[in-house]
């Protein structure tokens, strides 16, 4: 009459478990990431950021070499520039990212 | 009338200083408890029951994993699965955060700068520590494009140096211009109700509708604004994760 609890499994089988089904999940379904949930004004503002910040992480690291050298304006001008560079190569990365739903 | 800016003046609760450092509790510390309070109660109460058919509260907290966890998993690749707890925290607290805000008269914490700086300085502090753990002084090859001609290492190492750089300001500055310019956009529509009010007495009803229906419409995309930052901002940190985990 005494009904035997089955036993439990263990913790390192239902993670053997999991990784084998999250696995095959994987590959059947190819993983892709949901796309299409962003909207063109948030986009938009993305790509104005990315250059912007560029643009002030330049000029600030110039600012603060010239203060630390006394050497303004040189490292700013140079470094206005390679931020306006940097700005530019991170609109291109975020840019290269949602196209290739990356 | 009341300010637009007035509602991200920082008023400290209980002043505190040690030695000249103001360390009071403000209304932005406030929230920030308040909402760590919510998180921990939302999720330890919805899995209380640790049903097998969840309900509600824990279908819930269940889709919050499931979202989190699959965004890890997409974006990160399965090594990511180890830095979940950090991400989900980093999810909820942006997410409450803004959706606190949301609430008349509370404070929102996400809408400060510093706030959403002092956050994605974290992350990304914490992705360049596990960069150079994982590939040693090989993750400074992040700093030059594989393949190009040395010569052009003096001007591309700094600027990928600025790029890199950039990462933890941009992360800061979208969070934080959005949940600025959308507080201020609602402030501002519900301002003119009152001026006409003000103004106008009862009649000044009829030239409210309009911003009365502009403002349903603002304050509907605005709690979309709210979820859609969050996920950019932790998405963005699963990004910046990948690149210093396989590097690209």
């Amino acid at each position: 009459m005494t009904y035997q609890e089955p036993e439990p499994p263990s913790l390192a089988d239902l993670g053997a478990k999991l990784d084998a089904a999250r696995a095959r999940e994987d590959t059947e379904t190819g993983r892709t990431r949901p796309e299409g949930a962003r909207s063109g004004a948030g986009l938009g503002f993305r790509i104005a950021v990315e250059l912007v910040v560029g643009i002030a992480v330049g000029a600030g690291l110039g600012y603060a070499l010239d203060r630390a050298l006394q050497s303004r304006p040189w490292f700013m001008l140079v470094f206005f520039c390679l931020g306006a560079a940097a700005g530019v190569l991170n609109v291109y990365r975020a840019a290269k990212s949602l196209s290739t739903g990356e | 009338m009341s300010n637009p800016i007035e509602q991200f003046k920082i008023k400290p609760l209980v002043p505190l200083h040690i030695g000249s450092v103001d360390v009071s509790f403000t209304n932005s510390a406030l929230f920030m408890a308040v909402a760590f309070v919510l998180i921990t109660a939302f999720l330890t109460l919805s899995v209380r029951g640790r049903a097998l058919v969840p309900g509600r509260w824990q279908s819930l907290a269940e889709v919050m994993y499931e979202f989190v966890a699959g965004m890890i998993r997409d974006n990160v690749g399965k090594e990511g699965r180890k830095y979940f707890p950090f991400i989900f925290s980093l999810f909820m607290f942006v997410l409450f955060g803004n959706l606190l805000g949301m609430i008349p008269y509370t404070f929102t914490f996400t809408s400060h700068i510093i706030v959403t700086f002092a956050l994605a300085s974290v992350v990304f502090i914490g992705v360049t520590v596990i960069g150079f753990a994982r590939h040693g002084t090989h993750y400074l090859r992040m700093f030059f494009p594989h393949g190009a001609p040395l010569a052009t290492a003096l001007i591309l190492v700094p600027i990928e140096l600025i790029s890199y750089l950039s990462r933890p300001l941009s992360l800061g500055v979208r969070l934080f211009a959005n949940m600025t310019v959308g507080h201020i956009i609602l402030k501002v529509v519900a301002g003119f109700i009152a001026a006409f009010i003000a103004s106008m007495g009862v009649l000044g009803i009829l030239p409210s509708i309009l911003p009365a229906a502009f403002l349903g419409g603002i304050t509907v995309l605005e709690f979309g604004i709210a979820l859609l930052q969050a996920y950019v901002f932790t998405i963005l940190s699963c990004i910046y994760l990948h690149d210093a985990i396989h590097m690209h």
